[in-house]
């Protein structure tokens, strides 16, 4: 008796948490499907009556999607190329060597979490003015990696000192320079591990929302979270069919690369919420 | 990667200059652009800074935190930003703990949950907040039309900072979840058989075994949750830009606006900075007590 009260309580309260996370994903679609006559319904229904694609063909046209998606890509892309050829000798060494410099990086990367954003954006908004990066995709991008670089380093860190130090020792000693060794040794076991980090740059740069409105100042440079809050009119919300079908359509890239390197973000957030 | 090619292989001795080079690549842009800013930011709060290019700009020494202690403005966003802080942390780790304990049960919606729970973590913030004020619309929204009401939710005075605050728990969810139902995987079983043996309940086993080995994936979690909520923006932003009134203007808002509305960057530095050391300082407090209490 008691263990059925106890099993039905907690269907009870994982239903109330699918629920909870699944309505507001669950009404966004709704909302992208629906016709402007059936928003304008006084009593909103949870499954369009006949569903339209409309919105998403007037979000292109009310907003320049494509542009702002291409230079959101551009960015994304540049960020998680830069920084992970940036930061994969460093995690190389950092993995390797014991040194003061290992130590006083990853005590960079936690230290780096703690000061509000705020307190670098506004030196960093003077320095890039100085260098005329104001307004530009390379100035967003060179953020972009400056702030993506310590997971970066931390992820790719972790990679590294899951390759045995045996395995680079073992292909040196058969004669292949350093060099040799770790491009056909290391190299191809580091792959997922560099795959999956360039994937978390690309999914942070794509996201990033903070930095492009301080940087980014006209339409015409413009990425795809500052369109999207576009839609937002002056005066709220002005057209939620649109904007709920560009807010889907602008998920879909995270969605996909996230689902591909989920399990190895919690082991990398794990290691590094733990450890410290 | 050539500097590789020419060290000898990374012995403990010598190798530290090959590998402060192989370190460079990432410690310069890091040093330009972040480490640089943040030393300047502290200093900038310390000057009469303002955007316009053509100011001079003098140091007033601490003249801007007596005018912070003394801005009425300051202190309301900053009780705001304590009060949605400590809220949302708190709310999101029991919930994610709720959460994380049934998802660790042979339950069966539990792979459905266990996907959701993932889901928001990759949704760009600005997503976020543009489908929860789709969710909280008084005409078209989700919440009005289950139950059959009017209001308003975030433009009303009272209602904004608790609307933004379900939206806060549910976009940090699945992290705090994710770590905690690892964390709670780690758990050796044979800790609760032990205790079982003992004739020890569901309620027993958690508190006394569950509970204190989480522990330190406890402290790390919510100390991470804390520190990243309360330097919130985007979420916010987006949903109310720290409306009605001001409701939900959290610090960072309060900052940015001073920064970049008004142009005045000292006086938005000084912001950064007082916040700084109140995050160190709950921060410090709380693992200070958690250390002494593992003790």
């Amino acid at each position: 008796m008691r263990t059925d009260m106890t099993r039905a309580l907690r269907y009870l309260a994982l239903l109330g948490y699918v629920v909870f996370l699944a309505f507001p994903l669950l009404w966004l679609l709704s909302t992208a499907l629906k016709t402007p006559q059936e928003m304008a319904a006084l009593d909103p229904a949870w499954i369009p009556r006949r569903p339209t694609l409309a919105n998403f063909a007037d979000a292109f046209g009310e907003q320049d999607l494509v542009g702002a998606a291409l230079r959101s890509l551009v960015v994304a892309v540049a960020t998680a190329l830069i920084t992970v050829a940036l930061a994969l000798p460093a995690a190389y060494a950092l993995a390797r060597h014991r040194g003061a410099a290992g130590r006083v990086a990853i005590g960079w990367v936690l230290v780096s979490q703690v000061f509000p954003v705020v307190l670098v954006i506004i030196p960093l908004f003077m320095v890039l003015r100085r260098l005329e990066l104001v307004n530009t995709l390379a100035g967003l991008t060179v953020v972009h990696v400056t702030f993506v670089m310590p997971f970066a380093l931390w992820m790719l860190r972790g990679y590294v000192r899951a390759v045995p130090r045996e395995l680079e020792e073992a292909a040196a000693v058969d004669g292949a320079g350093r060099l040799r060794a770790l491009a056909a040794v290391v190299a191809p076991l580091l792959a997922p591990g560099v795959v999956a980090t360039l994937l978390f740059g690309f999914i942070s740069s794509w996201n990033e929302f903070l930095f492009a409105l301080v940087i980014l100042k006209d339409p015409e440079v413009e990425t795809l979270p500052l369109t999207l809050v576009r839609f937002v009119g002056p005066e709220g919300v002005a057209r939620l069919g649109p904007l709920a079908a560009a807010s889907l359509l602008a998920t879909v890239p995270s969605l996909v690369f996230f689902a591909i390197i989920q399990r190895r973000l919690r082991s990398g957030l794990m290691a590094g919420a733990v450890k410290g | 990667m050539t500097a590789l090619a020419e060290r000898p292989y990374g012995g403990s001795r010598g190798g530290s200059r090959g590998a402060l080079a192989l370190m460079l690549p990432a410690l310069v842009p890091v040093l330009v652009f972040s480490v640089g800013p943040l030393l300047y930011g502290i200093l900038l709060a310390f000057t009469d800074a303002r955007s316009g290019r053509n100011t001079e700009t003098s140091f007033v020494g601490l003249e801007n935190f007596a005018e912070l202690l003394s801005d009425g403005d300051f202190w309301e966003s900053f009780r705001i930003g304590l009060v949605w802080g400590l809220s949302v942390t708190v709310l999101q780790f029991l919930a994610s703990l709720g959460l994380a304990l049934l998802l660790d049960q042979d339950l069966r919606l539990r792979g459905v949950a266990r996907v959701l729970a993932v889901v928001p973590w990759a949704m760009p913030p600005v997503v976020i907040g543009l489908m929860w004020r789709l969710v909280y619309h008084p005409d078209a929204g989700l919440l009005n039309g289950l139950f059959g009401t009017r209001v308003d939710w975030l433009h009303d005075f009272s209602l904004a900072l608790p609307a933004v605050i379900v939206v806060g728990v549910w976009t940090g969810m699945p992290q705090t979840t994710v770590v905690l139902l690892a964390g709670l995987q780690n758990v050796p079983r044979e800790l609760y058989e032990a205790v079982s043996v003992d004739g020890a309940g569901a309620w027993r086993r958690f508190w006394n075994v569950t509970l204190p080995q989480l522990r330190p994936v406890i402290v790390a979690i919510t100390s991470l949750d804390f520190v990243w909520n309360i330097n919130q923006f985007s979420l916010v932003y987006v949903l109310t830009q720290g409306g009605p009134g001001g409701r939900t203007r959290l610090p960072m808002l309060f900052a940015y606006e001073e920064a970049f509305r008004y142009g005045f960057f000292g006086y938005a530095a000084t912001l950064g900075v007082a916040i700084t050391i109140v995050v160190l300082a709950v921060l410090g407090l709380y693992l200070w007590r958690q250390a002494r209490e593992a003790a």
